[in-house]
């Protein structure tokens, strides 16, 4: 269909073009530039700072000192195995809480989506500092989590769980999973809305004519077609989670403290950079190789 | 027992919804409150103090003003560094286009403690000055990927046959950019740049590696007060925010539907 006319140009088909090769090198320059100066330098400047020796008076000298990984482990191994722990839990937790909440904006709405849409994302734009600080406020031992909670026997289970040392909401595992989960609860359900708002419907009437029952239907027919939303969702909740220690610090207590706490205390307050940086690398590095695994394993390589 | 069963993702969905809304009605409540010690936890009288005097709190107001100026400043220079980008990477075919995607995607996959800690190895390293300046250079940098994706998702879902027409209708490259396309990409410039705002004021990890003991932010001025009891004033910021992000997403999302409509 080149339909070429007179003094029409021809119809340019392809919305990639390959014209001006300068052109996209320019319009990258800035941002590429910022990345590499302020992204990739300082990812190397933690790792040779992670092998330096020396301290904060007399200065740090590079000298392959490995032994700053070694000690670092062997020091905070507790604070990088309950970080992992409490993000991944609460990671679960969100897409637990997340799938339902993004089926039923997705499908069962109505007219109501645009409104249940702002109600998820507006509270993403109020402090995150502030909202946690009203956990504080909620679980606090005489309101009325912690009344109803106690007369339930959920604090009892709880309890029993591991997840509080003793009957008190506050400063307790429960309390820094539940306001981690709370968090990172709108990156969980947004990528799993645009995941679910594109499936069609007809598939589940094609699953029921073909004698599925509600289960298989799930497993075999909604949880593959929602599989890129729950990899972009659990990733968005998962890394930000298990670097955070707003949650631990302000909900938790001294039996709860996770690896980003331990970092920042040691860069800015112990002024151990060698240590520190050996830690941040630790965590980057943990980050990447789970990441890297978990993405293989879920087979959508389609994320960046 | 059938109904419940049809109905339990509603349940469960308002249920959530109710989770994710109860700290923001939390904060709502308790700005109005006078608490009978340092701090703001228990109920005690109803008050309009805070309301009355939101800059009562020393140093809160500055703080505030330090973060507005930090979040439009990053914002402005991110949105405009990503949204160059993101037009190179979903518009041209060039070698290097992967590990492009590749260099944008790292930052968002990093958590916070550590892209704060390396660049302040980096800062160290220079011999550069905490203050405004890495402040700025941090929020930056931690903003510009989600623009790049934002802006990028939008150029990608445009009709290339609309900038065609364009050409057929005798219009320049640039004519045909500035009256068809830019325009179309406008919505998703502004979701990038309102979530590069959101997440330069929200911060408090990077910037606390990056800012000095003097420059105090917003979320550095909550902290601080929170080991000692946050003032009331800090829950009526945080009810205007609610409020105002509240208006803002509403707008957004009903121009959003209206235009869709009439797309259709």
């Amino acid at each position: 269909m080149a339909l070429v006319v007179p003094g029409v140009r021809p119809v340019r088909r392809r919305a990639v073009r390959r014209r001006g090769t300068f052109t996209p090198l320019i319009l990258l320059a800035p941002a590429m530039l910022w990345l590499t100066v302020f992204f990739v330098v300082p990812t190397f400047s933690l790792a040779s700072q992670s092998l330096q020796t020396g301290d904060i008076d007399n200065g740090f000298v590079f000298a392959w000192e490995f032994q700053n990984y070694a000690s670092a482990l062997g020091r905070y191994w507790p604070q990088f195995l309950r970080s992992l722990l409490y993000a991944g839990t609460a990671t679960v937790i969100t897409l637990l809480l997340g799938f339902p909440l993004a089926w039923f904006m997705a499908h069962r709405s109505g007219k109501f989506k645009t409104m249940l849409l702002v109600l998820v994302i507006a509270p993403f734009f109020t402090n995150f500092l502030i909202r946690t600080l009203a956990w504080q406020v909620i679980l606090t031992d005489q309101g009325w989590v912690s009344n109803v909670f106690r007369a339930t026997g959920i604090t009892g289970v709880l309890h029993w769980l591991g997840m509080v040392p003793n009957d008190s909401l506050m400063g307790s595992p429960f309390a820094v999973i539940a306001g981690l989960a709370y968090n990172f609860l709108p990156f969980m359900v947004l990528p799993l809305y645009t995941s679910l708002e594109r499936l069609d419907l007809r598939f589940l009437d094609a699953a029921g004519d073909l004698y599925a029952n509600g289960w298989q239907t799930f497993w075999k027919v909604i949880w593959p077609l929602s599989l890129p939303g729950v990899v972009s969702g659990t990733l968005l909740t998962f890394i930000p989670a298990a670097g955070d220690y707003i949650n631990s610090k302000l909900l938790g207590n001294t039996q709860t403290v996770m690896i980003g706490q331990v970092i920042d205390s040691q860069f800015l307050r112990v002024l151990d950079y060698p240590l520190a940086a050996a830690l941040s690398f630790i965590l980057m590095a943990t980050i990447i190789f789970m990441v890297s695994l978990y993405v293989r394993a879920a087979g959508t390589e389609e994320l960046v | 027992m059938n109904w419940l069963r049809k109905n339990l993702v509603v349940i469960i969905g308002l249920l959530v919804i109710a989770y994710i809304l109860l700290p923001n009605i939390v904060v709502v409540i308790f700005s109005f409150n006078k608490p009978a010690g340092r701090f703001n936890y228990q109920w005690n009288q109803f008050s309009l103090d805070a309301w009355l005097d939101p800059c009562g709190s020393p140093g809160m107001c500055e703080a505030l003003g330090l973060s507005l100026w930090i979040g439009v400043v990053a914002a402005l220079i991110s949105t405009v560094m990503g949204t160059m980008a993101a037009f190179a990477l979903s518009r041209y075919k060039f070698p290097g286009r992967s590990a492009t995607n590749l260099l944008v995607f790292f930052p968002m996959a990093t958590p916070e403690v550590v892209m704060g800690s390396s660049l302040l190895t980096l800062f160290v390293a220079m011999g550069l000055q905490s203050g405004q300046v890495t402040i700025l250079i941090a929020h930056i940098l931690f903003t510009l990927s989600f623009v790049v994706t934002t802006v990028k998702a939008r150029v990608a879902s445009l009709d290339p046959a609309l900038e065609q027409a364009a050409a057929d209708l005798y219009a320049t490259p640039a004519q045909a950019f500035w009256k068809v396309t830019f325009p179309l990409v406008a919505p998703g410039i502004a979701a990038g740049a309102l979530l590069a705002f959101a997440l330069s004021f929200d911060d408090y990890i990077v910037t606390n590696f990056n800012a000095g003991a003097t420059t105090i932010t917003f979320p550095m001025f909550v902290w601080g007060a929170a080991q000692r009891g946050a003032p009331v004033q800090v829950n009526v910021i945080g009810t205007v925010m609610f409020v105002g992000a509240v208006a803002i997403v509403g707008i957004a999302q009903a121009i959003g539907s209206r235009k869709r409509k009439v797309d259709a």
